[in-house]
């Protein structure tokens, strides 16, 4: 498998900010990757050492086993999607799409049929002679998406770019990029904050904090078994059980972590672990009750189907796990 | 609530902003009348009889030609230059991040600032030390110091507007940095740059103390003016003259004012 794009011990200092501090990455072509994390944790950083717009402090990046460093934006075959759509304002719709066709001289005629295409493609057909700012946001980016694409880059960076449109345009986009990337077969790296976004979409994550890969691997690993207390934290809502709880389990880690959903209120069945505990608090989600269990000092959340009706609070109940749910993790 | 009536304006400010007005522009309407005087030798108040020779005399004169032409050629030479340099000065101000960015910024406006009888008695020493002779070219660049300020400010207040992502997806797209200043810089400031030109260009046309101090045997038209009031000579032709300054001046600043009134103050406009 070719790799796409590939950072070696990449580190970016903006003075004595570790923006991006040691990071290593292997894109394969055709990958839809995110670089999940909260603001400030170097994923941003890393999309613009991509993209050319930052060169490293140290290390070394590699687009398609070509070496980035020095290499102007211009003249790398990634094109980017960016956070406020950077829409030319006193360009046209098809202008903008076709921009990037025009400074390479490319003729009149055939870059119009290509940015037509392109619209055709985000389902913009016939909004070439608007301006920007007679277009919604959800269309901006669409827009957007169509100005990057005509270029036929070899991977497309996204920075954040559903984060400015409302819930159910935000589903609707995902599901669109998802599609549009499987049958464009190009490389996205997608920037994201929001864990939702990045595990429905990406075929694989890489979980950012302080500047540093905390977590790398599919949306399954990532969410099940958590490597860090961090990634526990950020992605979903795992419980972190203490050393103490650990050991009394009969595991020999420092901290584990255990989904909500996959404890059940009910006495263990064979093989199964258990602990006990009181009710300390409960509310209605829906389609499960997420209730807080004060287990020896310690509060642990489980996810309890909603059919199955909750214990008063203060009530003694008896937790029931696999063993396979709990998942030891490194001690930060 | 208040009346509709305690809205209008009482009648003695009325009456102020009418002398005010009066005070301001008075003056320059009698230059006007002064253009169609019949005597030559004197301005009398009122005017023994009115003519329209003066236009004519004027136009046969070649003093007036050779001031207008040489002021017309500075002000326009002035103005390029001040175009190119102060358009990459705003440029750098507004883009980058650099040690002394504030301090720049501040000098660059200074020239603006300081009295013009400085920048004069400055630039006349600077030369004098250089032994570089008094010529057309010292009248530019004397006038070029006040000129790149305008064309700064205007340019800088764009600049700023202009999001410097906008700049990031030219390159990403493929363009270089002559080809993102031509397609996406070059139109978003244009209106600026054109504004701050005519700024510049009325600015240099009637300039007279920087003048003095640079000009060698030359005289623009405002120092030909002054020249011709000290020797009275066909007196009312100098009021002739004054018209067509007050157009070629008056017209440009009224259309910088319209091409940025959308936001953009004329910095600097009021030298």
């Amino acid at each position: 498998m070719t790799t796409a794009v590939l950072f070696d011990n990449v580190s970016r200092y903006f003075g004595a900010v570790r923006a991006v501090d040691r990071v290593n990455l292997k894109i394969a072509e055709g990958e839809f990757f995110a670089m999940l994390g909260p603001s400030g944790s170097g994923k941003t950083t890393c999309l613009r050492l991509m993209a050319g717009f930052e060169q490293p402090t140290g290390g070394h990046i590699e687009i398609f086993g070509e070496t980035a460093e020095g290499v102007p934006p211009y003249r790398r075959s990634v094109n980017t999607v960016f956070q406020d759509y950077a829409l030319f304002p006193h360009l046209s719709i098809l202008e903008n799409v076709a921009y990037g066709l025009m400074v390479k001289g490319i003729g009149r005629e055939e870059r119009r049929k290509a940015a037509e295409d392109a619209l055709a493609m985000v389902k913009l057909p016939g909004y070439g002679t608007r301006r920007p700012g007679q277009l919604s946001g959800g269309q901006r980016q669409r827009v957007a998406l169509a100005r990057a694409l005509v270029n036929k880059p070899k991977v497309l960076l996204l920075d954040e770019p559903l984060g400015a449109l409302d819930l159910k345009l935000r589903e609707q986009m995902q599901e669109e990029l998802k599609s549009l990337q499987r049958s464009l077969g190009i490389t996205f790296v997608f920037v994201t904050h929001d864990q939702g976004e990045a595990l429905s979409m990406a075929d694989r994550v890489a979980v950012f904090n302080e500047g540093r890969i905390q977590q790398l691997g599919s949306p399954e690993e990532v969410y099940n078994r958590p490597k860090t207390r961090f990634v526990a934290d950020f992605v979903g809502s795992s419980n972190v059980l203490s050393a103490d709880l650990c050991r009394k389990l009969g595991l020999k880690a420092s901290f584990a972590s255990l989904r909500p959903e996959a404890v059940a209120i009910a006495p263990p069945s064979d093989g199964a672990l258990s602990l006990s505990g009181t009710v300390a608090s409960q509310s209605f989600l829906g389609a499960t009750n997420r209730v807080v269990i004060d287990v020896e000092g310690a509060r642990i959340a489980v996810a309890s189907p909603a059919a199955r009706g909750v214990p008063p609070i203060g009530s003694p109940v008896t937790l029931s796990f696999a063993p396979s749910d709990l998942h030891p993790m490194e001690d930060a | 609530m208040r009346s509709e009536k305690a809205n209008r304006a009482p009648l003695g400010l009325k009456i102020a902003a009418a002398v005010g007005l009066a005070f301001m522009h008075l003056p320059i309407l009698l230059i006007f009348l002064y253009a169609f005087t019949t005597e030559e030798k004197s301005y009398q108040f009122p005017p023994p009889g009115l003519t329209t020779q003066w236009f004519a005399v004027a136009w046969d004169r070649p003093d007036v030609w050779a001031a207008l032409t040489l002021s017309v050629k500075v002000a326009a030479i002035a103005t390029a230059a001040a175009l190119v340099l102060g358009t990459l000065c705003a440029a750098a101000v507004s883009q980058t991040r650099f040690f002394g960015r504030e301090t720049v910024s501040l000098l660059v406006i200074l020239p603006i600032a300081l009295p013009g009888i400085i920048t004069g008695i400055a630039l006349r020493s600077a030369f004098s030390m250089a032994d570089i002779p008094f010529s057309f070219w010292t009248i530019v660049l004397g006038h070029a110091t006040f000129c790149i300020v305008v064309v700064y400010n205007n340019a800088v207040a764009r600049f700023r507007r202009i999001s410097g992502s906008l700049i990031e997806a030219s390159m990403d797209l493929g363009a270089d940095g002559f080809q993102t200043f031509r397609y996406v810089i070059l139109p978003n400031i244009g209106t600026a740059l054109l504004a701050g030109g005519m700024l510049a260009f009325a600015l240099s046309f009637d300039e007279v103390i920087v003048t003095t101090f640079t000009a060698g045997q030359q005289s623009t038209l405002p120092i030909w003016m002054l020249e011709e009031l000290i020797r009275p000579r066909q007196r009312p032709v100098t009021n002739v003259v004054a018209m067509v300054v007050v157009i070629v001046t008056f017209l440009p600043i009224l259309g910088a004012y319209y091409l940025t009134r959308d936001g953009d103050q004329i910095a600097g406009a009021g030298k």
